[in-house]
């Protein structure tokens, strides 16, 4: 299956210098409508006011976490659904469990190239 | 004989520390009660309490020194000086690098508009080339997240080195009074080249081009 590259996708990151790399990233993937959030709770106002296919997320933000953010996601009968990926500098394996357990679609770890980014999105999505 | 009593107004004291909310004792307290357990030790001594006297000496004399010693370590100076100077220049690193990072990706977005009216292998190159501009971008998110955790651990140097201070308040103040800094060196005076080394400035310190342009001006 084919990504729609028209699809809604939120990238979460308090930091704008790495929300600026992945919406240039996902960019030059072909992902027309980007939109951001600077922590979790931000996110969950957006997730709930649009579509979205996809959640782009770190982990380590405040208030709201990555982590939380997922589990409010996971725990939201209209979010559920939607696939999330962690990029986060935290790579314990606890983390990776605790997201993991939290339903994470897929982790990567920072830093990272396209090349894994792309990687984890044609596993979650489908092929581009 | 030495009487087995315990002085009540000893007695008092020691029971009032055991019930310090806060679970901190001045060390000056300690020194105190143990000049008092020394003055109670009157009258005719065993050779077990002359040792015990000899051993209650040493330790008095020792807190005396650590005393000494640890304010003249100057944990004050720690605190309101080099600490807080630590965490601004950690902040600033964090704000070049940003700044940086943002003024490469700036350009990387420059080359991607002249790319985006080439087609076949130059725009491909040209593709791979910002591509991995991006990604080397993402060491300012890392370097920060690492400084943060820095600026943690400082924070908590401070609370030890603040808990420090309440325990040798006292003492510090009497080094900093026996030892006062020597007054600083007259304007005038000629900077050796040592203390010509000051690294870079954080910027509400540092002078601007004009700043300079105009100093250097001054001398025609």
């Amino acid at each position: 299956m084919a990504v729609d590259l028209n699809m809604n996708v939120l990238i979460v990151d308090d930091y704008q210098t790495m929300l600026r790399i992945l919406r240039n990233l996902l960019r030059q993937l072909n992902f027309k409508n980007i939109d951001e959030a600077s922590d979790g709770s931000e996110a969950l106002k957006k997730l709930r006011a649009k579509n979205f296919g996809l959640v782009i997320s770190d982990w380590n933000m405040e208030p709201m976490t990555g982590i939380q953010l997922l589990r409010e996601v996971r725990g939201d009968e209209k979010l559920k659904h939607i696939p999330f990926v962690m990029i986060t500098a935290e790579s314990k394996s606890e983390n990776v469990i605790a997201a993991k357990e939290a339903g994470v679609s897929n982790y990567i770890v920072k830093p990272f190239n396209a090349e894994t980014l792309k990687g984890k999105l044609t596993s979650v999505l489908g092929d581009f | 004989m030495a009487s087995n009593a315990v002085d009540p107004e000893l007695a008092e004291r020691l029971h009032q520390i055991g019930r310090d909310p806060d679970g901190q004792v001045k060390i000056s307290e300690i020194g105190e009660v143990v000049d008092a357990i020394l003055g109670s030790l009157q009258g005719d001594l065993t050779a077990v309490d002359v040792k015990l006297y000899e051993e209650l000496e040493g330790l008095s004399r020792f807190i005396e020194e650590a005393k000494t010693d640890i304010a003249s370590l100057r944990p004050d100076e720690v605190k309101d000086e080099f600490l807080p100077k630590a965490t601004d220049e950690l902040d600033a690193i964090v704000e070049a690098t940003a700044e940086a990072t943002n003024a490469i990706m700036d350009a990387v977005g420059d080359v991607e508009d002249v790319m985006a009216k080439l087609k076949g292998k130059n725009a491909d190159k040209l593709m791979d080339a910002t591509t991995k501009i991006y990604e080397a971008c993402g060491f300012q998110d890392i370097t920060g997240q690492r400084i943060t955790k820095v600026v943690g651990a400082l924070q908590h140097i401070e609370e030890k080195v603040d808990a420090l201070l309440t325990a040798f308040g006292d003492e510090i103040a009497k080094y900093k009074a026996a030892n006062p800094q020597p007054d600083s060196e007259p304007v005038e005076e000629t900077p050796s080249d040592e203390e010509l080394l000051h690294g870079p400035q954080l910027k509400q310190e540092a002078m601007s081009q004009d700043d300079i342009d105009a100093l250097l001006a001054s001398f025609d």
